[in-house]
């Protein structure tokens, strides 16, 4: 399977790569790269506009894509929006779903362990309906405080706002249970798969979400790929977000009628090349969950390991195995996440260091940055080691 | 010691080790000498912006020479501050603006950081002209 990340051999400072920053981005399989380049050698061609062979190729190779992804998570195609990426996801449903159901006064419930892509699209809607944020706490072991949701749903609640993981603790949350709570009381629940997709098989009639997004880059598409999956009719009942070409039924100067979803809300042309890319990705992304053996015992590994530094605080303590994707995000008294960052990096080994991109989160815990490793089903017990020995070493010149 | 002496000791000193990890280790045992930087100033008017960790850098004049003290949370960092102000401390201010900082190239400080750190290290030296230029300009 490493045969198939071409990037694994390479070098970095002359030492093997050792990619553990696969959240923010995976690796991408020759399959992916191959089908991306086709579309580009081959078949390039705008989709829907034409009536020749090649754009009703490109536009058949667009549209199997919304085909396997909707089977992926067990959506209707016609359910599945291609945006840009996560953020450009809620980037439209908070602009359409402002538009159509929030009002001064009206409050949005968004998770303290939430991404900012999470956070500001919500902030910009506030300001424009006068409307306030509200936040459902996450406890000092990074699960979010669920007990906590009914006494925050309100009369004035539109919508709930939870990430599936978080990008940061790495903890899968109950959002089956969040589903459940919010629906009884008839608030609808947006889910910020972008982590979660990832490592956890997705079913949305089983989650009962009524939003689902997440992005192509993060498990193996190509860049400038995402999903806004909604759930019954709210894609016929969200106004457009951009007006353009192909969104539309007619246009005349007294006013324009809009085409069904989802080519309302897929304006001008998209992303040709990189759309295809998501039927080798999902095979891909299914052929490695079928050996994902091999990530449990690492995660188990690496878990133990961190704990038994001393001075090493983990943010996302799983009650049990399967609690916790394969995300490590943690500080260590007395050296700090850069320093570490930049000498692990000099030792091949790729992580992120920083706030995260989730600066309330860090607030929440006293800190002004983290030190994450995330692992794929492509990384292995020696470098699971490696990076351990390696993280030692490092300490130990700080200290 | 001179201006272009100072730089030329550090450029030797760095030319003695191969490996950047050394070179990171000389910069650990610089940015572990506590400077004396007093809690009450690190003021966030004192702050580098730019840089991932939190680093501070005060000047005062003495006999018409820029005296810096700097101060970051991470080590590293506080090194890389501690080596520019050993090199830039002590100077007129009309030696520091008029300088090229051509050294940080030769020991390949910059291309050696990471993106964010370069930033960080673009802003120090920013901030280490802005005050020389300021000093020069007023005095
Ligand atoms: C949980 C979560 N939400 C949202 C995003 C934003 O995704 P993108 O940058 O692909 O739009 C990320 C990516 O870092 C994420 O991890």
């Amino acid at each position: 399977m490493k045969e198939w990340f071409s990037q694994l051999d390479e070098k970095v400072y002359g030492k093997p790569l050792v990619y553990l920053d696969n959240a923010a981005t995976s690796l991408r399989p020759r399959s992916v790269i191959d089908k991306w380049t086709e579309m580009s050698v081959k078949n390039n061609s705008n989709l829907h506009r034409a009536v020749h062979y090649t754009a009703s190729k490109a536009t058949e190779e667009y549209e199997n894509a919304r085909k396997q992804v909707a089977d992926f998570i067990g959506a209707k195609p016609s359910r599945i929006v291609f945006t840009s990426g996560t953020t450009a996801s809620i980037n439209l449903l908070a602009f359409s779903f402002g538009e159509c159901c929030v009002r001064e006064g009206d409050e949005i419930i968004i998770a303290e362990c939430e991404h900012h892509s999470d956070i500001v699209p919500w902030q910009l809607l506030c300001q424009r309906k006068k409307a306030v944020i509200k936040v459902l706490p996450v406890d000092e072991t990074g699960h979010l405080c669920v007990d906590r949701l009914p006494s925050l749903l309100t009369e004035k609640t539109r919508i709930v706002c939870v990430s599936h993981v978080s990008n940061v603790l790495g903890i899968v949350n109950p959002i089956s249970k969040i589903v459940d709570i919010c629906h009884s009381r008839g608030v609808p629940v947006l889910v910020d798969g972008a982590q979660g997709i990832v490592h956890l098989p997705v079913d949305v009639g089983e989650i009962a979400c009524d939003f689902y997004v997440f992005s192509g880059h993060k498990m193996y598409a190509a860049p400038g790929t995402g999903v806004l999956y909604a759930s019954g009719d709210w894609l016929d009942r969200l106004p457009p977000y951009m007006g353009g070409g192909e969104m539309i039924g007619t246009v005349k100067w007294s006013g324009s009628t809009y085409a069904p979803a989802p080519q309302k809300f897929e304006a001008g042309t998209q992303n040709i090349s990189g759309v295809p890319t998501w039927c080798p990705a999902i095979t891909t992304a299914e052929a490695l969950r079928r050996k994902d053996a091999g990530l449990s015992a690492i995660k188990e590994y690496v878990l133990e390991k961190l704990h038994s530094i001393g001075g090493l605080r983990l943010y996302g303590e799983p009650a049990f195995p399967e609690d916790k994707i394969p995300l490590f995000s943690f500080t260590v008294e007395g050296a700090h996440h850069e320093d570490l960052a930049l000498i692990l990096d000099k030792m091949g080994i790729a992580l992120r260091s920083g706030q995260m991109c989730a600066e309330p989160l860090m607030d929440r815990f006293g800190v002004t940055g983290m030190l994450r490793a995330s692992f794929a089903p492509y990384n292995t017990m020696k470098e699971a080691e490696y990076f351990i020995e390696s993280l030692n070493k490092a300490i130990s010149m700080l200290r | 010691m001179t201006l272009s002496e100072a730089k030329q000791a550090v450029v030797e000193d760095f030319s003695m080790y191969d490996e950047w990890l050394d070179k990171y280790e000389y910069l650990i045992e610089l940015g572990k000498k506590p400077g004396p930087f007093p809690e009450s100033s690190k003021t966030d008017e004192k702050l580098i912006k730019g840089c991932q960790s939190r680093v501070w850098l005060d000047s005062k004049v003495e006999n018409g020479k820029v005296i810096f003290s700097a101060d970051s949370d991470a080590i590293i960092t506080k090194g890389i501050i501690s080596l520019l102000i050993g090199v830039y401390s002590g100077r007129t201010a009309e030696e520091i603006a008029d300088d090229d900082f051509a050294w940080l190239d030769e020991i390949g400080l910059r291309e050696n950081l990471s993106p964010t750190r370069s930033n960080g290290l673009v802003s120090m030296i920013e901030t280490i002209k802005k005050i020389a230029n300021s000093l020069r300009d007023n005095g």
